[in-house]
């Protein structure tokens, strides 16, 4: 397979960056996109070219390292698949494929395709934990949780924290990724001490790392490779009214 | 040298007990006057760093990623034992901690299996209390189901997903911490040496892989938990940032390396398609309970496996092992699959897989059963390889997954450098020669939330610490020979890719210390791989800069470490003269081609002190003796 790519390159944070053309001759369809670039970057340094820099961990779908925007969509065409589970037999030979780093201003390019994602640790450690001290436990037994709720909070729990539904929300919102940490721990009985503080703090947070606002577009999920559910927001939205409303 | 264990003696169930009631320990107050580094952010550098934190200690976490919950723990997929016996059906922490001294082929030492089979209880109810929403019955109770060969259901899960949720469950503890202040991460930071300053360790020289700074953090004890060192061969089914660098450059700094050799294959994997392959896929293990393993019986047989007949197949497991069939252990599992394609036999287009076909379990079971037990993973199959495993046979091959062996370190943790500690896959101390299935995630969880923590109190009680600070002569030293080998790589401008010369050397590691290895072999690679390094150093190419993010750079410095150590793992397998558990001589096998253990001669830790660069490494042993697990053969025929 022969493919084309336009991708952004930029050296650095505070450098112009733009689309460079290149053409990868020797695309096998069983490669992974992120194969393909590794032999895009063989190619580029036998030439003395700098390769291009992207994040990428696992090589599995599940550390949430990696991802791009490919003609416009975050982590490629197919759904539910991360950039690294993304194969090269969807795609044709002779197809021009446009590769991005995620946009959003709460996410600053650092190199290429590398974006800084720390906001959402920070969102993280305004509030997303429980608070269980190492040592403190109950017998995991003497606390139940129905079936139906240890599974609702497994499908929130699900989150890969790659970035992706910031990258495609048209107000760059972490919406999703906000609500569902808050509807994973707010789902258990665990979780209930904490749930409005909770809420708030995280929201709190990222309303300060400059994330947008969800207006309900639904592109997150649309493109979520972990498949989160827009539920998450609603629920992120009635804890934070009713954390609002208790007046603490 | 004198490898002190410190391993108490008395009755085993009340050893930790004991042990943890002589630890000195430090004043509530005074606990935010120490600093400790911290290097890694897995389930055992993550939940240490933050149940240090809630301690008091003030903590330092580094990890290369760009965030700590992106550590490799997180792609383990089966569960986590513990021995809480909720299903009646015999199991205890006895039973436990014989199942993983037995699992280990009698290599590993009795007093830290105990612990660790005690604390597993303790672990699924911190991490319940941390809201990891484990798996439930309708009930609301805890579900188990039975996983490697245990007879027991004691394997907590969280779909296919329970490293994920255990690490997230860490990484979140420890982000409260970040919150609170007891914490401070440095992600996207490298360690690339280690401080020791008067025989004890005192710090850490990194490298900021955005802005290429070099520079030294001092603390009053450092702790390594930075994983195991399986993409020394290239292809296995770590991440690709996984590396040995923290722990080789301990290493050079006198921290000796125990059982370099021990390496676990795993033998459900998806095979290596192409030259570019980057990494290899694991597929559970509980795959083999329904499918059935083959290749043709015809060497080259290039047909479509469904134009196959039934006689014209070899079910070669099922074949030489009648009683256990496709379920026999994973080393044997692997081994076997390894000599069909030896033969010519194997399948696809490398030849290098054999086939796990469903056709039978459908036609038995019906399309939609399968679908329930399997059908995330076939799933998985078909997203990376474009075929039906429905339809036609899944393709598998074994794969490096894990690494037993690691830095030597005592009950307490520590390595043989005071004030280093050493913990999860990165130490050596739990698993022998073989691990058993979701026994990895348990371990972790153990060092980092429950020993660790108590036992450093006891060294930072017991010693004084002058204040210390970047300006010391063995800071600017080790940051001197940092910056001097980051020089020498960027300044080789030779002809070769980093990757070209990390895919060399780990075929020859695959092909002389893999699955099966023998003398000659081994002395092969011990003979290549000095010369591929030396090449390495004089050719390789890697652009930029130094001052930049340069990910050819960071590739570079972990490929240079994987060198020395890969030739340590092939000295270590050919001292070793005898089979047992993953390290497998073909020299020393029984009749009916078993593994044969040497008790007489082997049953030691064989740990490696660094004696300078171009000296041959010493060799110390640490005897091992079995008060309670009484040394038997296995068997599977």
């Amino acid at each position: 397979m022969r493919i084309t790519l336009h991708v952004w390159r930029q050296p650095n944070a505070t450098a112009p960056g733009k689309m460079v053309k290149y053409e990868v001759p020797n695309v096998n369809p069983e490669m992974s996109f992120l194969e393909m670039l590794d032999v895009l970057n063989e190619d580029l340094i036998a030439k003395g070219e700098d390769p291009v820099a992207f994040d990428h961990d696992c090589r599995e779908g599940i550390c949430g390292m990696c991802g791009a925007m490919v003609n416009g969509v975050a982590h490629g065409p197919l759904p539910a698949t991360t950039l690294c589970q993304l194969h090269m037999r969807h795609f044709k030979d002779g197809d021009t494929l446009y590769v991005e780093p995620w946009r959003a201003r709460a996410f600053p390019v650092i190199k290429d395709l590398v974006v800084d994602r720390s906001p959402f640790d920070r969102i993280i450690a305004a509030g997303g934990y429980i608070s269980a001290s190492t040592g403190s436990a109950p017998d995991g037994n003497t606390l139940l949780v129905s079936k139906d709720s240890s599974d609702r909070a497994m499908d929130a729990a699900a989150c890969i924290g790659c970035g992706a539904c910031v990258a495609m929300c048209p107000n760059a919102s972490a919406a999703l990724f906000t609500g569902a940490k808050i509807s994973h721990l707010g789902l258990l009985p665990q979780g209930q001490p904490e749930r409005d503080t909770r809420a708030k703090a995280m929201v709190a947070q990222a309303n300060a790392e400059m994330f947008g606002s969800c207006t309900n577009i639904g592109e997150c999920e649309a493109v979520c490779p972990k498949e989160i559910k827009l539920d998450v927001i609603a629920r992120m939205n009635r804890d934070f009214i009713r954390s609002s409303l208790a007046g603490r | 040298m004198e490898l002190n264990s410190k391993s108490p003696d008395g009755p085993i169930e009340t050893r930790w007990e004991r042990h943890r009631f002589h630890l000195k320990l430090v004043n509530p107050a005074n606990k935010r006057k120490y600093t400790i580094i911290m290097v890694g952010s897995g389930l055992a550098g993550g939940s240490a760093a933050a149940t240090l934190g809630e301690l008091g200690y003030n903590v330092k976490c580094f990890c290369f990623q760009d965030s700590p919950r992106r550590a490799h723990s997180i792609a383990a997929q089966g569960g986590i034992n513990a021995a809480k016996n909720y299903h009646n059906d015999g199991d205890s922490i006895y039973r436990l901690f014989y199942d993983t001294v037995k699992g280990g082929d009698f290599r590993a030492r009795e007093s830290n299996v105990y612990r660790l089979a005690d604390i597993s209880v303790d672990i699924i109810d911190q991490c319940v209390a941390q809201g990891v929403p484990f798996a439930r019955e309708y009930s609301g109770y805890l579900d188990n189901r039975s996983f490697g060969g245990a007879q027991v259901s004691r394997t907590f899960y969280a779909r296919g997903q329970t490293g994920q949720q255990l690490l997230l469950g860490a990484y979140q503890a420890l982000e409260r911490q970040v919150g609170n202040g007891t914490v401070t991460m440095y992600p996207r930071t490298e360690m690339l040496d280690l401080i020791v300053i008067d025989g004890r360790a005192r710090g850490i020289v990194t490298r900021n892989l955005v802005t290429g700074k070099i520079e030294s953090h001092m603390a009053d004890a450092v702790v390594l938990g930075t994983g195991g060192y399986g993409n020394v061969f290239y292809l296995s089914t770590n991440a690709k940032g996984s590396n040995a660098t923290a722990i080789w450059r301990a290493h050079k700094r006198g921290a000796l390396f125990a059982n370099p050799c021990f390496t676990q294959i795993h033998p459900t994997c998806i095979p290596v398609s192409g030259e570019y392959q980057s990494k290899l896929t694991l597929m559970s293990e509980s795959l083999r309970n329904d499918g059935r393993v083959w290749v043709p019986k015809q060497k080259g047989d290039k047909r479509d496996p469904a134009k196959i007949p039934e006689d014209e197949r070899d079910y070669f497991l099922e074949r030489k092992y009648p009683s256990f069939g496709n379920l026999v252990p994973r080393d044997v599992a692997s081994r076997n699959a390894k000599m069909v394609c030896d033969e010519g036999r194997g399948v696809g287009e490398t030849g290098l897989a054999v086939y796990l076909d469903f056709r039978d379990a459908i036609k038995r079971l019906g399309e939609s059963t399968i679908k329930e037990r399997y059908g995330n993973l076939f799933d998985m199959y078909e997203r990376i390889t474009g075929e039906n495993p429905y339809r036609t046979p899944m393709r598998i091959y074994p794969a490096i997954h894990y690494t037993m062996g690691g830095l030597w370190v005592d009950y307490n943790l520590m390595s043989t450098i005071p004030g280093m500690y050493v913990i999860g896959e990165a130490n050596f101390s739990d698993h022998g020669a073989n691990r058993l299935g979701a026994s990895a995630l348990m371990q972790g969880l153990a060092d980092g939330y429950f020993v660790l923590p108590n036992t450093i109190g006891d060294y930072l009680a017991s010693e004084k610490f002058e204040k210390v600070d970047a300006s010391h002569p063995a800071a600017r030293e080790a940051e001197a020979k940092v910056n001097e080998s980051v020089r020498r790589l960027l300044s080789a401008k030779g002809t070769r890719t980093v990757d070209s010369y990390h895919r060399e050397l780990g075929k020859i590691m695959w092909e002389h210390c893999g699955m099966a290895r023998n003398a000659n072999g081994l002395k092969t690679a011990l003979q290549q791989i000095p010369e591929l390094r030396e090449q390495f150093w004089r050719d390789v190419k890697v652009l930029g800069t130094g001052e930049e993010l340069n990910q050819s750079l960071e590739k570079a410095g972990r490929v240079a470490d994987f060198f020395e150590l890969a030739e340590l793992m092939c000295l270590d397998a050919l001292e070793r003269n005898e089979s047992c558990g993953g390290h497998f001589r073909e020299e020393y096998q029984t009749p009916d081609g078993e593994a044969a253990r040497d008790d007489e001669h082997y049953a030691y830790v064989a740990a490696w002190e660094f004696a300078g660069a171009g000296k041959p490494p010493v060799l110390h042993k640490e005897p091992l003796t079995f008060e309670y697990v009484h040394p038997s053969q296995r068997s599977y025929k």
